[in-house]
């Protein structure tokens, strides 16, 4: 038998003391007022420890309260089991939840004319040329030219390009800085999804950025949605949709965008 | 670059158009094909026609449909036939050939049969009214604040529809005017699935709240409160059929099979649970009240069951599904749910000509070879179907297999002949309802076929989709008959109104649509 168990083998052998259930139920009862009492005269790091246990504590009380309060509420039949109606065929199913178009909310907003031309960052940081571009000084004949620009922001470069030859390319966009695909936003749905890049379609610091596809904040990109399954009014899939970066992709290493709806 | 040739001359046009004209007459009908000896028999009867008879080998089928209509005496209201092989009479499991164009294209030709067999030709009557294809939407309404889940049309005539929706009412629809004509309001959850009565005295009405209700389609009034009894929410309602009713006048009964694992069999006029049919052991998915007085029921548990409508008992379970059973249909679905109510649009006064005329309607459609045969087709979650036959055996007369996905939809043609299966892999499957051979796989949809629905004619299925579209399929050809896009959001349910004139769709868009020809 452990040593550490002495009392309740005091109390098998013995019993209890007679007011027993008395002295617990007053310890308890004053439970209340000896935290009170600690709290105010703790000093130093005893205060500070005990005051962090209390704090855990109180959230976990907390906690506990809003559960029980939640419990208790009392409804009036089962609760329906999503907020849009689905037929008997599909109620037990699990649908994907995919990110397609709630068409009825696009056509409002496309009623409103105003909504046509506006987008979620309508306004955005100039970039110079001398900040976009590097000249290259590098190898011989290079460097004696001085024409030759690197861009030294993310920029995305279409699966068919094929790079001019050395003499004649004037802008190079470095590999590492080459992006592919886009992590955009479903604005109505709350839904991020990673979708293929298919082109720039304005950048809006310069129309020879948007030719080199350049990736700044704001830019305007087409992604391809067709993973998400939205359709057309005619039925039709819908496969390239049109969304604004919204980050500094030079900055963060990915591009994050949300799509024009 | 390429040279541009310079224009034909007129002589090598015309040895062009030679050589053309010259391989197209291969395909051509020879003029002169032996004589055959021809057996014509009934489909429905089995009976011979006219012994046997010594007709061109190149006959078509439109000529064998006028010999048949002269030897049955219907010359002057000529009813269209078609025809089709019976390669082996002994052998029941002898494919059929069905005739397509004439004799000699679909049975000589190929090799089925030689000038010198006997052909046995069994003859199958078909509609003899002609449903024109929808082709526009007349109307879109506003009404419902939710989706639509369920919509059925009157089967008296197409001027009557009813809808149920997500925001807890049902509605009843002029499809004339296409205005609204009455909300039913009173289940307090959305209304899942809804049914007319086969006399258009009553519709029920099954909702998420674990309720049925009952309501008077000529006032809109609702005949009661609530009917409780199911303790999780009403998957379908089958009427019972109009010839089995006790009374025509009061004995309306109907099946309600819902999530709670069981079938209500209710009264209607007294307004009351009858039966309780449990056993099986997870929802119940589709009921269909057959016109020999069984219930079929479909289930999650992979079973389907078929119970006696009389005493409530189980009288079988077809076991087969490796998945949940979602829908079944009946070969006469389409005469039970329109009863007395036929093309010519003049039903029936008295309560005893109509159980007549329901009953000489439903022995007619169902008769197969000169026996009652009622059979059953059932779609699952495992990608296949089943064909039943129950009266005869409890095992399957043939798996339907071709489905990429589950399959939600199955439907008989209205003449029995065909089978339509609506499935999530984007297509709608045609099968031969004979033997479940597999005919045409109609592709067009983008998303998952919900529904789908043949014309009264059965010459014609209109199909409803995710991809917001309906598509009205050619059944003779497999061909998208004309494609109907309108909706905004997805196609939950689709009908074809018994006479043909109107179909109604309904889905998350909230507005109810109607198409005309």
């Amino acid at each position: 038998m452990p040593q550490n168990e002495y009392i309740e083998r005091w109390q098998k052998l013995h019993g209890k003391r007679l007011d027993h259930d008395e002295r617990k139920r007053k310890r308890l009862a004053r439970e209340g007022h000896k935290q009170s009492q600690n709290a105010q005269k703790f000093h130093g790091l005893r205060a500070k420890l005990y005051a962090k246990k209390r704090h855990a504590e109180k959230i976990q009380m907390r906690k506990t309260i809003k559960k029980h309060e939640q419990k208790n509420i009392k409804s009036d039949g089962p609760s329906e089991p999503s907020a849009n109606p689905l037929p008997p065929y599909l109620l037990d199913r699990s649908l994907p939840n995919n990110a397609k178009a709630l068409s009825t909310a696009i056509k409002q907003k496309r009623a409103e004319k105003a909504a046509k031309f506006s987008v979620p960052l309508p306004k955005v940081r100039g970039i110079s040329e001398e900040e976009m571009f590097k000249v290259v000084k590098t190898g011989k004949k290079t460097a004696k030219k001085g024409w030759k620009r690197v861009i030294t922001k993310p920029t995305f470069v279409g699966s068919d390009f094929t790079r001019r030859p050395v003499k004649y390319e004037r802008f190079i966009r470095p590999m590492g800085l080459r992006y592919k695909k886009a992590n955009v936003t479903h604005p109505e749905l709350a839904v991020t999804v990673q979708l293929p890049l298919l082109s720039v379609k304005k950048n809006p610091q310069s129309p020879m950025y948007t030719q080199l596809g350049v990736l700044t904040k704001g830019t305007i990109i087409e992604v391809n949605v067709s993973e998400l399954g939205m359709v057309t009014v005619s039925g039709k899939v819908v496969w390239g949709r049109w969304a604004q970066i919204t980050n500094n992709p030079e900055n963060d290493g990915c591009v994050n965008a949300v799509l024009l709806v | 670059m390429t040279t541009v040739l310079p224009p034909k001359s007129k002589r090598q046009k015309l040895a062009e158009s030679k050589i053309a004209q010259a391989q197209q007459k291969i395909d051509l009908i020879p003029e002169h094909v032996p004589n055959v000896v021809v057996h014509l028999q009934a489909a429905d009867t089995g009976t011979q026609l006219g012994g046997e008879l010594h007709i061109p080998g190149n006959t078509t089928a439109q000529q064998l449909g006028l010999l048949v209509n002269k030897l049955l005496g219907t010359e002057d209201d000529r009813v269209p036939y078609t025809f089709s092989l019976l390669t082996s009479l002994t052998n029941v499991d002898s494919p059929i050939i069905d005739i397509a164009n004439d004799l000699w294209t679909s049975v000589l030709k190929p090799g089925h049969k030689t000038t010198e067999d006997v052909l046995t030709l069994v003859y199958t009557p078909q509609a003899v009214f002609r449903v024109r294809a929808v082709s526009r939407c007349s109307a879109a309404i506003a009404g419902h604040g939710e989706a639509i889940l369920a919509t059925q049309f009157s089967p008296a005539s197409s001027a009557r529809m009813v809808t149920g929706s997500g925001d807890g009412t049902a509605r009843i629809w002029d499809c004339d005017t296409e205005t609204p004509m009455f909300t039913l309001k009173g289940h307090k959850s959305w209304v899942l699935a809804v049914g007319w009565s086969p006399d258009a005295k009553y519709i029920a009405t099954g909702s998420m709240d674990n309720t049925v209700r009952l309501w008077d389609p000529k006032t809109g009034k609702a005949l009661g409160d609530a009917m409780k009894g199911h303790t999780k929410w009403v998957t379908n309602i089958a009427w019972e059929p109009f010839h089995l009713q006790s009374d025509p006048a009061t004995g309306h009964r109907f099946a309600s099979s819902s999530k709670d694992q069981t079938i209500r069999v209710w009264n209607a006029a007294l307004r009351r649970v009858e039966m309780t049919l449990s056993g099986h052991s997870a929802s119940v998915t589709c009921v269909k009240w057959g016109g020999t007085g069984w219930i079929y029921s479909a289930s999650q548990d992979k079973t389907i069951k078929i119970w006696d409508s009389k005493v409530g008992r189980m009288l079988h379970s077809l076991n087969a599904h490796a998945h949940w059973v979602n829908h079944l249909a009946l070969s006469t679905d389409f005469v039970l749910r329109t009863a007395y109510h036929d093309h010519t649009g003049k039903p029936p006064v008295t309560d005893e000509e109509r159980v007549a005329n329901a009953k000489e309607r439903y022995e007619k459609a169902a008769t197969i070879g000169g026996e009652l045969v009622e059979r059953l087709v059932t779609a699952s979650d495992d990608f296949t179907m089943y064909l039943w036959e129950p009266t005869k055996s409890t095992k399957p007369v043939a798996r339907l297999l071709g489905h990429q996905k589950l399959v939600n939809h199955v439907t008989f043609s209205p003449d029995g002949r065909l089978i339509a299966s609506a499935s999530f892999d984007n297509h709608v499957k045609l099968w031969n309802a004979r033997d479940g051979k597999f005919i045409f796989s109609l592709r067009g949809h983008v998303a998952p076929v919900y529904q789908c629905c043949f014309s009264a004619d059965s010459r014609l299925l209109v199909s409803s989709s995710k991809d917001t579209t309906l598509k009205v399929w050619d059944v003779k050809t497999g061909k998208l008959h004309t494609d109907l896009p309108g909706h905004q959001d997805e196609v939950f349910a689709v009908d074809w109104s018994p006479d043909g004139k109107k179909v109604s769709s309904g889905g998350k868009d909230k507005a109810v649509r109607l198409w005309k020809y």
